[in-house]
């Protein structure tokens, strides 16, 4: 006769699981999808379905060969996948994103122990690999609805590359008119180059707030990166704000931002050091921005904030309720 | 000295696999990350390693009582550097091609830690004859594990087989191996690239090195262990910024293990 049982902590939980959780993020990247296959064309979606299909692949085979038990059904694998197709150019050739999605998941995630022991993001990582091993696969955009007019082939240049060559010296204003720039509506609906789900910025901001909404990420890193980035913009554009708005809407600093720097397993615990990582992620990517040779840089800059992480969660270890500040002066005299 | 005695062909063996320098006793890292960008650059630096090891190893056994224990570091490195500069002068006089391939990792070897390790560990307490053959056999398994690299990192990372190999076979002649000098894949077969193929630059960059010394070194760590080896272990977390969030702690193992 058991009436009452003694167990140990937690007692109250709450109700998500990982699935619930990774099935969120997947309905809130569905717009970015949308727009993608809208701006792109059909062969949008077919990268992100081959991306999907490898990480889950990878997944299964390397959990297998490591004799752990199966876990392709916490869906983290798709959302990896979704994330890493997000990232690439629309016509880069299928075996590089297989590429990736093996060096996402079998790399990054799963030699490090799987989901919740990676240090960096896999979508991230694998999205710098196939950038450090085919600079121009990866660098050649589509022009945005070429294929609706039945162009093949079509290329264009990112914002961001037309931003890069500004002299941040010179006459900011003028020299933004001579570089025929996409409009202020180009950009916000993502009918310019870049990579698959990078460029539409309103359906990013859409999948984000229903993200908020449902409570699955906080907009503490999100803010705090996108707003890093805007100051340190306006500084270097004198005051511009049209400048700051197409740094701002331009290049995967929304993607980065909203979906990628907000991963569970690589983003600092406390309040503290979410916003630490934030402005971390955003002046790095503002300097990578403005004096590399490089035009983008959210993806190292978040990648270099995930390795950071470990360093800065000790710095911000908040104290238990209750704890009185030791004072150091007192103890020594 | 109570120790058995070892045969002497074990001092031979151990560096191969067992005792491998770069994959098992990780030295020697700086030059085999740097210059494993090739087949050919590998096997030349490893030669170049043996023979400066064999001869100072053999040098300093044979004046390890004379040389006395407080300066014994300088006088290992004057002995090393003396054979170092010999091997550069020869490598720039017949095959400045991989002079040039080599570059400043050639006088480099000076420091190699792999060398003055084996001085220090070995031959400054052994015998002549097997420090000799210590010195082969681990600059043996250092050519070995260079070679292995600078295959692999120049099949993926260039799409080539042994590139360039003339120029190091050039001082036995014209045309040894019948002039074989490396495939180029993508000329063997020219459907890879129709199938747009490229070959994968990032193992030509330090990341893909250490990427590919590490799976060589968690291979070869395996076929150690199947040898009765004990396995390369963690020891030290104070240093690791990890060690935070790290669910691996062997510091903590260990002492529930002899608690």
């Amino acid at each position: 006769m058991k009436k009452w049982m003694v167990t140990a902590s937690p007692h109250v939980r709450s109700g998500d699981t990982v699935t619930g959780i990774m099935l969120d993020v997947i309905i809130a990247l569905l717009p970015a999808l949308i727009a993608a296959v809208r701006i792109f064309g059909f062969r949008a979606l077919l990268v992100v379905a081959v991306s999907v299909a490898s990480c889950v692949l990878t997944e299964y085979v390397s959990r297998k060969i490591m004799k752990r038990e199966n876990t392709i059904g916490d869906l983290s694998a798709v959302v990896t996948g979704i994330l890493l197709a997000y990232n690439l150019p629309v016509d880069i050739p299928l075996w590089m994103v297989v590429f990736g999605a093996i060096a996402a998941i079998a790399v990054v995630k799963q030699m490090f122990g799987g989901l919740g022991q990676n240090f960096v993001n896999p979508a991230i990582t694998g999205r710098i690999v196939l950038l450090v091993s085919f600079p121009t696969a990866m660098t050649t955009f589509a022009k945005p609805l070429a294929w609706a007019q039945g162009a093949d082939a079509v290329t264009t240049a990112t914002p961001l590359a037309s931003l890069s060559q500004i002299d941040l010296g010179g006459n900011i204003a003028a020299q933004m008119n001579s570089l025929s720039l996409p409009t202020m509506s180009q950009m916000f609906f993502g009918l310019i180059g870049g990579s698959l789900g990078e460029v539409c910025t309103v359906a990013l901001l859409i999948g984000g707030l229903y993200l908020w909404a449902r409570h699955v990420i906080s907009p503490i890193v999100p803010v705090s990166f996108i707003g890093t980035v805007a100051v340190i913009m306006l500084i270097a554009g004198k005051g511009n704000f049209s400048f700051m708005a197409y740094e701002l809407f331009s290049g995967g600093l929304m993607l980065g931002a909203i979906f990628m720097a907000t991963d569970y397993a690589t983003s600092p615990v406390s309040r503290a050091g979410k916003i630490l990582f934030g402005i971390g992620c955003g002046i790095i990517t503002s300097v990578i921005r403005l004096f590399s040779n490089l035009p983008e840089g959210v993806s190292y800059a978040i990648m270099i904030m995930n390795i950071v992480t470990p360093l800065i969660d000790r710095v911000t270890l908040p104290k238990p309720f209750g704890t009185v500040k030791e004072k150091k002066e007192k103890a020594e005299a | 000295m109570n120790k058995r005695k070892k045969p002497l062909y074990q001092e031979f063996t151990k560096g191969i696999i067992k005792q491998n320098p770069v994959l098992r006793l990780v030295l020697g890292t700086c030059a085999t990350l740097a210059i494993t960008t090739s087949f050919v650059n590998g096997l030349g630096m490893g030669l170049a390693v043996i023979v400066v090891l064999v001869c100072s190893n053999v040098v300093i056994s044979l004046l390890r009582k004379a040389i006395p224990n407080k300066v014994r570091i300088p006088a290992y490195i004057i002995v090393i550097a003396s054979f170092v500069t010999i091997v550069q002068m020869i490598v720039k006089a017949y095959i400045p091609v991989l002079d040039q391939a080599l570059g400043i990792f050639l006088p480099l070897i000076v420091v190699n830690c792999i060398i003055l390790g084996r001085a220090e560990a070995f031959a400054g307490k052994n015998s002549v004859i097997a420090s000799a053959l210590d010195g082969l056999g681990m600059g043996i398994g250092f050519t070995a594990a260079l070679c292995t690299m600078g295959l692999l990192r120049e099949l993926v990372g260039a799409g080539t087989i042994m590139s360039g190999l003339q120029s190091l076979l050039s001082i036995f002649g014209d045309h040894v191996l019948g002039g074989f000098d490396g495939i180029d894949l993508y000329e063997v077969f020219p459907a890879l690239e129709k199938l747009s193929f490229e070959p994968i630059t990032l193992f030509l960059l330090p990341s893909g090195g250490f990427f590919t010394f590490g799976i060589l070194m968690a291979i070869t760590n395996r076929i150690a262990e199947g040898k009765g080896e004990k396995k390369a272990e963690l020891h030290d977390c104070g240093s690791c910024p990890m060690a935070a969030s790290c669910r691996m702690k062997p510091e903590e193992e260990k002492k529930e293990e002899s608690a």
